[in-house]
C-alpha cells in the first residue's frame, strides 16, 4: 500500500521536472506544457491529501473539489495561453524565448 | 503731533492706494499731487514746532529701536524744502509726464520717495534714518529706471543702486561704531552723551573712523568722490524726478545727515583728521565736477555736474565745522537747482526730447518765460552779488573756507569761477544765437502747468536768501561775516567767469574748446569699468561660477543625478528580458520564502 509520502514524492518530482522545463527549455510550447505539468503536480498532492485526511471514515472531498476547479481553470488558461502563443508567432515569427527579449532594460 | 504723523504717512498711503486700488485710473496723478500739496501745507503749519513722538518698534536685549518723529528747527525747515520742491515737481510732472504710458507708476515712485525722504528728515535715531536711507535709494532706483526698456536707463538705475549700497554699508558700520562708542543711537541720546564729556573721553581715532564711516553714507548718497559716478548717469530718469531727487532733496540728505550728526555730538568731535578728510573730499569733488561740467553737451548732465560741485561745497562746509553754512546753501540750492532742472525739463519738452545744447539755441524769443526763470536760476547758481540767494549762502561757505583752510579757499574760489563759466556757456549756447536744429526752431513756450512752478521757484531762488524768507523757513542762516577779501574774490571770479564764458561762446555753432580729459570725466568711468569692475566683480564672478560648477552643479545636483543613474544601471542588469531568467529568479524567491517561513 502506497503511503502519503510516496504520493508527495511523486508530486514533488513532477513539480521539479516541470520547473526545470520552464526554466531550461527555450521552446515556448514546451515551457507551456511544463507549466501544465506543475499544475498536475499540485493536483496530485491535493488528491493525496484528500485521500489520506479522513473525516468520519470518509476522505475530505474539499480537496477533490478544488482539483476539479483547478482543472477547469487550467483548461481555460491553456486556451488563452495557446491563443497568445499563436498571436505571438504571427507577430514575431518565432516561439523561441531567447529571441523574445524586447523587455530588456 | 498728529499732524506730523499725517505728514509721515500720507505719501505712502496715497502711493499704496494708487498702486493697489486705483491702478490705471486717470485720477492718480492729481491725487498724488493733492496729497503732496497737503503735505506741504502741514509742513508750513509745523514750522518751528519742537518735540518728539514715536513708538518702540523693536526691542532686542538692551537695545530699543524707536520709530519716532523728531521736530526741531532743522527738520521742520528741511521738510518745507522737501515738500515745497516736491509739490512743485508734482505739478510740473502733471504736464511733463502727461503722454507717458506708465505715468501712474511714476507718481507712485514719487509718493514712495516723499515718504522715504520725510522719514529721513524727521527720524529721531540713526536706525530709523538708515531704514529710510535705504528706501530713498530704492525709490531713486525706481525713478531712474522708469523707462526701463531703454538699456541706458536700466543700467543707470543699477549703477546708482550699487554705488548707494556701497556707501550705505559704510554708513551702517559707522552707525554701529558710534553706537559702540557712545551706547546710544538716538540724536538726543548722542547729545546727552556729548554734553557729559563723552567726546573728550572717547578714543579720538576710533571716533574719527566712526565719523568717516558715517560720512561714507553721505559719499554714496550725496555722490562725492569717489562714488560720484552714478549721479550724472541718473539723468536717464524723467527730468522732474531728477529735479526732485538728484538735485534738490535726496542728494542733499547726506549733508543733512552729517549736519544732524554735527549738531548731536558737537562740532568739536569733527575736528582733527575726520573733518579735514571730509572737507578735502568735498573740495575736490567741487573742483573736479566743475571742471567736468565745462565740457558737457547734454543740458541735464551740465546741471548734474553742477549739482555735484555744489554738494561738494556743502560737504566741505560741514568738514570745516561750518555746518550752518552748508545747510543754508542746501536750502537755497534746493530751490534754484530744482528751478534749473525743471527749466531744462521744459526746454527738453519743447525741443521734442532734444538734450544736446548745441542742437538748441535761440530759445530766448520762443520761450521767454522759461528763459527768464532759467536766467534767475543761473544767476542764483553763479551767485550774482546781493540780489540772489545763492550769493548769500556761497559767501558763507567761502568765508568758512577762508577762515578754515586757505588752500581750500583757493579751490572754492576756482570752483566759483568755473561755475560762472560753465553756466554762462550753457545759457548762451541754449538761449542766444540762432536755432541750430529743427527741434529748436519749432519749439514754443510750455503751458501754464509748467511755467507756474518755474516762476514760483524763480521767485524763491532770488528771495530765499533774504532774512524774511530764511527766518520764516527757520533756515539756520548764520550771521553774515563781512569779509572784504571773500567778497572781492567772489565778485571777481563771477565777473571773470561770466566774461570768459560770454566772449568765448557768443555766436558759436560748435564748442571752440576741446579738452578730452574734462569731457571724458577724468576717465573715472573707464577706470571703474576696466579695473574695479573687471578685477573685482569679474574675479568675484569667477569664484561664484567655480562654486556653482563644482559644489552645486558637480556635487549636489549632478552628484544626485549621477547616483541615481548608477543605481539604475545596477538594476538594469536584472531586467535581462530573458523569460526564463525571470522564472528562475521567481522560483528562487519562492524557495527562499518557503525556507524562511517553514524552517526558521
Amino acid at each position: 500500500m502506497a503511503t502519503l509520502n510516496d504520493y508527495l514524492l511523486v508530486s514533488g518530482l513532477l513539480f521539479a521536472i516541470g520547473l526545470a522545463g520552464v526554466v531550461l527549455r527555450r521552446n515556448i510550447i514546451v515551457v507551456f506544457m511544463c507549466l501544465e505539468l506543475m499544475l498536475s503536480a499540485a493536483n496530485l498532492s491535493l488528491i493525496a491529501f484528500s485521500r489520506f485526511n479522513t473525516v468520519n471514515g470518509l476522505p475530505d472531498y474539499n480537496g477533490q473539489m478544488l482539483v476539479f476547479f483547478v482543472i477547469t481553470v487550467a483548461a481555460a488558461e491553456v486556451a488563452v495561453g495557446l491563443a497568445i502563443i499563436v498571436a505571438l508567432y504571427r507577430a514575431r515569427q518565432t516561439i523561441h524565448t531567447d529571441e523574445l527579449t524586447s523587455l530588456k532594460g | 503731533m498728529t499732524l506730523a504723523w499725517i505728514l509721515f504717512y500720507l505719501p505712502i498711503a496715497m502711493a499704496a492706494a494708487n498702486q493697489l486700488v486705483l491702478r490705471r485710473n486717470p485720477l492718480v496723478p492729481y491725487l498724488a499731487t493733492a496729497a503732496c500739496g497737503v503735505c506741504f501745507v502741514i509742513s508750513l503749519l509745523l514750522l518751528g514746532a519742537n518735540g518728539t513722538t514715536g513708538f518702540s518698534w523693536a526691542h532686542i536685549g538692551g537695545l530699543d529701536i524707536h520709530i519716532a518723529l523728531k521736530l526741531d528747527h532743522l527738520s521742520t525747515g528741511m521738510m518745507v524744502v522737501v515738500t515745497g520742491v516736491g509739490f512743485l515737481v508734482h505739478v510740473f510732472s502733471l504736464a511733463y509726464m502727461k503722454e507717458d504710458e506708465s505715468v501712474n507708476r511714476y507718481f507712485c515712485g514719487l509718493g514712495l520717495f516723499m515718504f522715504s525722504m520725510t522719514g529721513i528728515v524727521l527720524s529721531e535715531n540713526f536706525i530709523m534714518m538708515f531704514i529710510f536711507w535705504e528706501l530713498v535709494g530704492l525709490s531713486s532706483y525706481l525713478l531712474i529706471s522708469h523707462w526701463y526698456h531703454k538699456d541706458s536707463a536700466a543700467d543707470a538705475g543699477k549703477k546708482a543702486f550699487l554705488c548707494n549700497r556701497l556707501g550705505d554699508f559704510s554708513f551702517m558700520i559707522g552707525v554701529l561704531l558710534l553706537w559702540g562708542i557712545s551706547g546710544s543711537l538716538g540724536f538726543e541720546g548722542l547729545r546727552t552723551w556729548a554734553n557729559d564729556g563723552g567726546v573728550a573721553a572717547a578714543p579720538a581715532t576710533l571716533l574719527g573712523v566712526a565719523i568717516l564711516c558715517i560720512f561714507g553714507g553721505a559719499v554714496g548718497k550725496s555722490a562725492q568722490l569717489p562714488l560720484h559716478v552714478w549721479l550724472p548717469d541718473a539723468m536717464e530718469g524723467p527730468t522732474p524726478a531728477s529735479a526732485l531727487i538728484h538735485a534738490a532733496t535726496m542728494v542733499a540728505a547726506g549733508v543733512y545727515m552729517l549736519f544732524r550728526l554735527q549738531l548731536s555730538i558737537g562740532a568739536e568731535a569733527f575736528a582733527g583728521f575726520a573733518g579735514t578728510t571730509i572737507a578735502w573730499i568735498g573740495g575736490l569733488t567741487a573742483l573736479l565736477a566743475a571742471l567736468m561740467a565745462t565740457q558737457q553737451n547734454d543740458i541735464k548732465r551740465i546741471l548734474a555736474y553742477s549739482t555735484l560741485s555744489q554738494l561738494g561745497y556743502m560737504i566741505m562746509a560741514v568738514g570745516l565745522l561750518a555746518g550752518e553754512a552748508g545747510m543754508f546753501h542746501l536750502y537755497t540750492h534746493a530751490w534754484f537747482k530744482a528751478l534749473l532742472f525743471l527749466g531744462a525739463g521744459a526746454i527738453i519738452y519743447a525741443c521734442h526730447h532734444q538734450q544736446d545744447i548745441w542742437k538748441m539755441g535761440g530759445l530766448l524769443k520762443k520761450m521767454p518765460i522759461t528763459t527768464a526763470t532759467f536766467a534767475a536760476g543761473t544767476a542764483a547758481l553763479i551767485a550774482v552779488p546781493y540780489v540772489t540767494s545763492g550769493f548769500w549762502s556761497k559767501e558763507e561757505i567761502l568765508a568758512a573756507a577762508y577762515h578754515g583752510d586757505k588752500f581750500l579757499f583757493s579751490i572754492a574760489t576756482g570752483v566759483a569761477f568755473l561755475t560762472a563759466f560753465y553756466m554762462t556757456r550753457a545759457f548762451v549756447v541754449t538761449f542766444l544765437g540762432k536755432p541750430r536744429s529743427d527741434d529748436a526752431s519749432h519749439a514754443h513756450e510750455v503751458g501754464p502747468i509748467m511755467w507756474v512752478p518755474l516762476t514760483i521757484l524763480a521767485l524763491l531762488a532770488i528771495l530765499s536768501g533774504y532774512h524774511f524768507a530764511s527766518d520764516l523757513l527757520n533756515a539756520t542762516r548764520p550771521e553774515h561775516i563781512a569779509n572784504t577779501t571773500v567778497l572781492i574774490a567772489s565778485i571777481g571770479t563771477l565777473i571773470l567767469g561770466f566774461g570768459t564764458g560770454f566772449t568765448l561762446y557768443r555766436g558759436r555753432d560748435k564748442d571752440p574748446l576741446s579738452i578730452p580729459l574734462f569731457r571724458e570725466r577724468f576717465y573715472f568711468d573707464g577706470i571703474y569699468d576696466n579695473f574695479i569692475v573687471r578685477y573685482f566683480q569679474d574675479a568675484f564672478a569667477a569664484i561664484i561660477h567655480f562654486l556653482d560648477e563644482l559644489l552645486i552643479n558637480g556635487l549636489l545636483v549632478g552628484g544626485l543625478s549621477r547616483g541615481a543613474v548608477s543605481l539604475g544601471n545596477v538594476f538594469r542588469k536584472l531586467q535581462s528580458g530573458q523569460l526564463q531568467g525571470y522564472t528562475y529568479a521567481f522560483g528562487l524567491g519562492v524557495i527562499l520564502v518557503v525556507y524562511f517561513t517553514v524552517f526558521l
